[in-house]
């Protein structure tokens, strides 16, 4: 298989399942209990991905603040928590952990 | 100015944070795709016709290893299977849109235009000019998504560990800023704490199945606390 048909195999797969409920929207009708459910999926997916990014590094769950992603995200949401600033959140995350990792290595 | 317009603008304007925050993954994926031997155009192209984010550079690392292309594929496929969440919670949005628009909206789906607008959707939930508002979103995406992966194909010959430099630390921190202020109950909150748990009790199953699997639980966890009576 060459890598232009990875590509287009890629494409495929990636945009199957982007399409197929665009696709059907009006024609079919979700009961009201899965659409309650989808009320979810933004805090179940985007939270599940904040997790593993920040306390999963290199292969196992690093649970400690020398893990310069905890701190910097533990900040972060406490700026979302009592401003709800998106940019505040993002700039003090990023200078918490731009500082730690200047002045404690790593 | 015309208020679709606007709305496409404000889409644009309001994905902005998280397309900053994005903009070092485009970089780490054209410097890991010239790493794993893709040539340049090889790298763009995944780019611009896959735009797939993270599952991006999952495949490069597995290109690079030499992983058999099938496998590569069915990795992909396991990865992007959160769109089909994102894309079935915006369906009573997408149905009064017109079937032709709904292929580059499709295309054009990612976490950072779902996070914008469904973000939106929450403050606005009959947000008028909703196609305006996300191809706004999702078009500023794939431009710069292109820029950041051409300065990482570039970067990625003069300074090959830029992957190991922990920059998916802004991506977080940007999905933070949206979710935090999306827990507002018992059951927004039940469901956040059984997404991280659950996570780190399936982080090490096979081609990051575990991220769709805790997101499935964390949903269900949801709706049963909000069904149950307090």
């Amino acid at each position: 298989m060459s890598i232009e048909l990875l590509i287009l195999g890629m494409m495929l797969v990636t945009f199957i399942p982007r399409y197929l409920p665009f696709a059907l929207a009006g024609r079919i009708q979700l009961p009201a209990r899965v659409k309650s459910a989808l009320d979810f999926v933004p805090i179940a997916v985007l939270t599940a991905i904040i997790v593993q990014v920040t306390l999963v590094r290199n292969g196992s769950v690093e649970l400690s603040l020398s893990n310069f992603h905890l701190p910097a995200v533990l900040s972060a949401a406490a700026v979302a928590h009592f401003t709800r600033h998106l940019f505040g959140a993002i700039g003090v995350g990023l200078m918490v952990y731009a500082a730690l990792r200047i002045f404690m290595g790593g | 100015m015309t208020s679709s317009t606007k709305a496409f603008a404000q889409g644009a304007w309001d994905t902005l944070p998280l397309i900053v925050a994005a903009a070092p993954f485009g970089m780490v994926f054209g410097a890991l795709a010239i790493g794993a031997g893709l040539t340049p155009a090889q790298a763009l192209g995944i780019s611009l016709i896959v735009f797939a984010g993270s599952a991006q550079f999952i495949a490069a690392t597995l290109i690079g290893a030499g992983a058999w292309f099938p496998a590569i594929i069915a990795t992909v496929f396991v990865v992007n299977l959160r769109h089909l969440l994102y894309a079935t919670n915006l369906m009573p949005q997408v149905q009064h849109v017109a079937q032709r628009w709904r292929v580059p909206m499709a295309f054009w789906l990612t976490d950072e235009t779902f996070a914008t607008v469904s973000n939106r959707l929450k403050r606005d939930p009959d947000l008028p000019h909703f196609r305006s508002y996300y191809l706004g979103s999702a078009v500023a995406m794939y431009l710069l998504w292109q820029v950041n992966t051409l300065v990482g194909i570039w970067a990625g010959a003069q300074i090959p560990d830029i992957a190991n430099w922990g920059l998916d630390v802004a991506m977080v921190v940007a999905f933070v800023g949206i979710v935090v202020p999306m827990l507002v109950d018992r059951a927004t909150l039940a469901c956040a704490m059984t997404a991280g748990i659950a996570m780190l009790l399936t982080y090490d199953w096979p081609n990051q199945i575990g991220l769709f699997a805790s997101a499935l639980i964390a949903i269900a966890v949801g709706v049963i606390v909000r069904e149950r009576p307090s």
